[in-house]
């Protein structure tokens, strides 16, 4: 719309008809308190706070619900907006129980500035208050019904933003009172937005309350660990006595790919790195046949010497390797170039939850087609085919409710389930569960495959006359029919695509070459010559032994030692123990998992939240991960690789090239002050960074990513800066003609299950148990 | 929902329930009508009929008891059959219309919102009923009985009491 200039506390400003006065206000740096707005959300004008004069209208005006229109001349802080705005607050205080000291949002609470700033300390109420006692609403979310201004933002939130509508608002007057959907409990996804943009202490959370104030935690601005989605998440940790725990998620500061959004696992689901059952110490299977507890110097030289052992004497064919979905990209890398180089071996895989290399080749050498999860806030039309991103990428799902509610963006939906964003579809077609590829034929115009009706001509109809298309696709598309949809995508005029895997660094597992047959960026291990010439050694060029063929030679004792780092393949491909008796078990996780049992050696890693690096949604979105926490005994998966080469007698400086420095951050960073190292440290320090380069600094492996893999060489200054930065996808050097195996297993994961760490997750056990009655989870999940 | 199969309304009300959901442009539009049609035939919003008015309007049913106990024209328990709605308000209440409602919880023996035994009359204080001019003034059920003094209002219930038997 055309712009409009009017005068705003004697200043001149400019912004399009239509705009909000109090978001054009607050653009121009012109703070307008309020506590029902909430910007995205349906208007209510339900607080006056906002309230300001504007000339020739005769009352003071809600800032939040006038448009801003050509010469208008609005007054913000007058005596009058003062004396209104105090007059509010000494209404909302009439029966607020002014517990601050105790209250968990006291220092942060709206309440509680404005009443400073506004001074309505006296009141001319006499009345008592009235007390209530507080309610528990589900293991997450408690009310305390006094603390409440009614602002209607937790019932807009849940409502429109979720599209859940668990709250409301019941009665009217002084007598109002928010109000769950199932009389005195709540029956919801469980996210806690609603706690969250509560302006008070009304609403707080099951995980939080009465733990800390908000001035004695750090705040740490990382990547959540839970699901492909990849959301910016700010923790809120404390030292304790033997680290630093994680007391709190949230993502105010709207941050990052996913603006205020987190849902239940984001926001609850940490506490797993809490657990009792957390291992802290390394294990060696005894004489006796049972774990026992040993120094880290123990078992390092035994895991190393038997690994010598086996690969001196059966080669490197007899070792296995097994990553994870969950670590850095840089220990992702690390794990494969130390299977490479210093075992020998190309038996290198991990659990895939979705074809990321067929994608990969389909998308190659078209740049630009690969959607960030930012695409879909904004695209005009998105297909989304297979999968319920509701329970499995809650974020996608909150960008695809936001972008219909803000831009009227056209969904839609193809699947064989009856999914929750079918609600805000334009179209939705049901699909038997093996007819998605026929389906996709059928759109690109080819009849037969596909039984078709009405439904879905006036489907195929509506999508090809789309001028953009986002298409996001499930687990349920994989090798060929990957390659069949892009090219009937790239069909139509402008199209995107998301492929949706499972975890935090499914996406970065599989870019890094975890895989038997393809390096790192995709390229064939037959082609592995400039990777041999970085390395400084030669490379097995014979594809390995994928996930299931490791486990099967282990069965018939080919495989004489497996290396399983944070993953748990025995519980995940139901491995009978006894399959792996003859095979040297070396094992590196949280917890004592199903595979970690039958281990010989077992070394206590540390999780995502604590350690730094890089992971990559399954987007392409590649994000800085920062150390928040902390747990003494535990180590990095970067440093126990490291180590484990150093033990085998490699030169950790061939694995880890640090100090080269060719392309690491001296400083480049803060500008004008680059150069001085010492106070480089300082900084590296205060951003949760290695202070210096050593054998454990992930920014040396970054470095070598960059350098090898030309989809992940993209600018750091973002990244480190917490921005995403997404793949340049169409790089990969992946040959697209190569037939591979399908071995795709989906985690199954829904929205209160999280593998194995869902597991370890009390807030999350504690919710899911709440609601055996209304769902159940998924089979027992793994990983 | 013309797909409704069993409903707790009679046919007529279940007939235009069925019209009333398509006549706005927003489905959720139809709910407070509904309501009060509702009211009218069962004589109170009945957890039955909540649920059943959150089905038609395809909204919850907690949705439905949020905006349902914003107004005080519905009701969540049973009146009497004939509903006394005194107005208190200031023109009422200068013309006697306290007074009124005194006389009126002596002579019915319930107080606000309450029912007589024999579930005949509720009596009920209201807000300004729009008939000031006429004050004081009480509503009963759906009609307006004006210009009252204790002993005229006698007479009216005498009457109402009357035809409660028919």
């Amino acid at each position: 719309m055309a712009d409009v200039t009017f005068t705003v506390d004697g200043k001149k400003l400019t912004a399009p008809a239509g705009t909000l006065l109090i978001d054009a206000c607050r653009a121009a740096g012109i703070e307008i308190p309020a506590f029902c707005y909430y910007p995205g959300l349906s208007l209510q004008a339900a607080c006056r706070m906002c309230v300001v004069r504007v000339e020739k209208m005769p009352k003071l005006q809600t800032a939040c619900t006038t448009a801003v229109t050509e010469g208008m001349v609005v007054s913000t802080e007058t005596d009058e907006t003062k004396q209104a705005r105090k007059a509010t607050i000494e209404l909302l205080l009439g029966n607020h129980p002014l517990d601050c000291p105790v209250c968990d949002a006291g220092g942060e609470c709206e309440l509680q500035d404005m009443t400073f700033k506004y001074g309505a300390h006296e009141s001319k109420y006499v009345e008592t208050k009235q007390h209530r006692e507080e309610q528990k609403w589900s293991p997450v979310v408690y009310f305390d019904r006094p603390r409440c201004i009614l602002c209607y933002r937790c019932v807009r939130v849940c409502g429109e933003g979720m599209d859940v509508w668990a709250l409301g608002v019941e009665n009217r007057g002084v007598t109002s009172v928010i109000a769950p959907n199932e009389k005195d409990h709540l029956d919801c996804e469980e996210c806690g937005m609603c706690i969250d943009i509560c302006p008070v202490g009304a609403l707080t959370s099951g995980t939080y309350r009465y733990k800390t104030r908000p001035w004695e935690m750090n705040h740490v601005g990382t990547v959540c660990t839970h699901c492909g989605d990849g959301c910016k998440t700010t923790l809120g940790v404390r030292p304790t006595d033997d680290g630093v725990e994680i007391i709190r998620g949230d993502n105010r500061d709207k941050s990052g790919i996913n603006g205020d959004f987190l849902c239940i696992k984001g926001r609850y689901a940490f506490d797993f790195a809490n657990h009792k059952d957390r291992l802290t110490k390394p294990l060696i299977r005894q004489a006796d046949g049972k774990l026992a507890p040993v120094s880290w110097e123990q078992a390092l030289d035994f895991a190393a010497k038997k690994l010598g052992e086996i690969r001196d004497s059966r080669g490197g064919n007899a070792i296995g390797v097994i990553g994870s979905n969950r670590t850095t990209n840089e220990e992702t890398y690390l794990l494969q170039k130390f299977a490479r180089t210093i075992l020998r071996t190309n038996n290198v895989d991990h659990h895939r939850t979705a074809d990321y290399a067929a994608f990969a080749a389909a998308l190659k050498g078209h740049a630009g087609r690969e959607a960030s999860l930012r695409d879909f806030l904004s695209a005009r039309a998105i297909l989304l085919l297979g999968n319920d991103p509701t329970n499995q990428h809650p974020a996608l799902a909150w960008q695809v409710r936001t972008n219909v509610r803000h831009n009227r963006a056209r969904i839609y939906v193809a699947n064989h389930a009856e999914v929750k964003l079918r609600r805000q579809a334009k179209a939705a077609v049901d699909l038997p569960a093996d007819a998605y590829a026929s389906f996709v034929e059928y759109l690109a115009g080819k009849d037969g495959g596909f039984e078709a009706n009405d439904t879905s001509a006036a489907f195929r109809d509506a999508i090809r006359q789309e001028e953009s298309l986002l298409v996001a696709f499930g687990s349920e598309f994989r090798g060929r029919d990957i390659l069949v949809l892009v090219d009937f995508g790239l069909s139509l005029p402008n199209t995107k695509f998301a492929c949706l895997g499972d975890y935090a660094n499914s996406r970065g597992a599989a870019d890094m070459g975890l895989l038997p047959d393809l390096l790192p960026g995709y390229v064939p291990v037959t082609a592995a010559a400039h990777f041999a010439e970085e390395y400084g050694s030669a490379l097995p060029t014979q594809p390995g032994l994928d996930l299931v063929q490791m486990l099967d030679a282990a069965g018939r004792g080919d495989l004489s030692a497996l290396y399983v780092v944070g993953s748990n393949p025995a519980t995940r491909y139901g491995i009978d123990p006894s399959a792996l008796k003859n095979t040297f078990l070396i094992v590196q996780d949280m917890f004592l998992t199903e595979t970690a049992a039958l281990a010989d050696v077992v070394f206590p890693a540390a999780n995502l939240y604590e350690k730094t690096g890089t992971v990559t949604n399954t987007y392409g979105d590649l994000q800085l991960v920062k150390k928040a926490a902390d747990k003494s005994g535990v180590r990095t998966d970067f440093e126990i690789i490291v180590r484990l080469a150093d033990k085998l007698g490699a030169d950790p400086k061939q694995l880890v090239p640090f100090g080269k420095g060719v392309r690491a951050d001296f400083g480049q960073t803060r500008g004008a002050q680059s150069g001085e190292a010492d106070r480089h440290a300082v900084w590296l320090a205060a951003n949760h960074l290695e202070p210096k380069l050593s054998p454990f600094d992930p920014f040396a492996i970054l470095d070598e990513i960059q350098r090898l893999v030309p989809a992940y060489d993209v600018p750091r200054l973002n990244l480190l800066t917490g921005n995403d930065e997404h793949l340049k996808s169409e790089l990969v050097q992946i040959d697209a003609s190569a037939d591979r195996r399908d071995l795709v297993l989906p985690s199954n994961d829904l929205l209160y299950t999280s593998g194995t760490l869902g597991r370890y997750s009390a807030k999350l056990t504690e919710v899911v148990e709440s609601h055996t009655i209304l769902m159940k989870p998924a089979e027992a999940a793994a990983d | 929902m013309a797909t409704e199969t069993t409903t707790i309304f009679s046919p007529e009300l279940a007939a235009r329930f069925d019209k009333l959901v398509t006549q706005y442009p927003v489905r959720r539009s139809a709910l407070i009508p509904m309501l009060l049609y509702a009211q009218d035939e069962v004589g109170y919003l009945s957890p039955a009929v909540i649920a059943e008015v959150a089905v038609r309007v395809g909204i919850k049913e907690s949705d439905v008891l949020s905006v349902l106990s914003y107004y005080s024209l519905l009701r969540t328990k049973p009146a009497g059959k004939f509903n006394v709605q005194v107005c208190t308000n200031i023109c009422c209440m200068l013309r006697g219309g306290n007074e009124l409602f005194e006389h009126c919880k002596k002579r019915l023996g319930v107080g606000n919102k309450g029912v007589t035994p024999d579930g005949v009359f509720s009596l009920e204080e209201v807000e300004c009923i729009g008939a000031c001019s006429w004050a004081p003034a009480v509503q009963i059920n759906y009609d307006f009985h004006e210009n009252l003094t204790p002993e005229s209002m006698d007479s009216l219930l005498e009457d109402y009491r009357a035809k409660a038997g028919k």
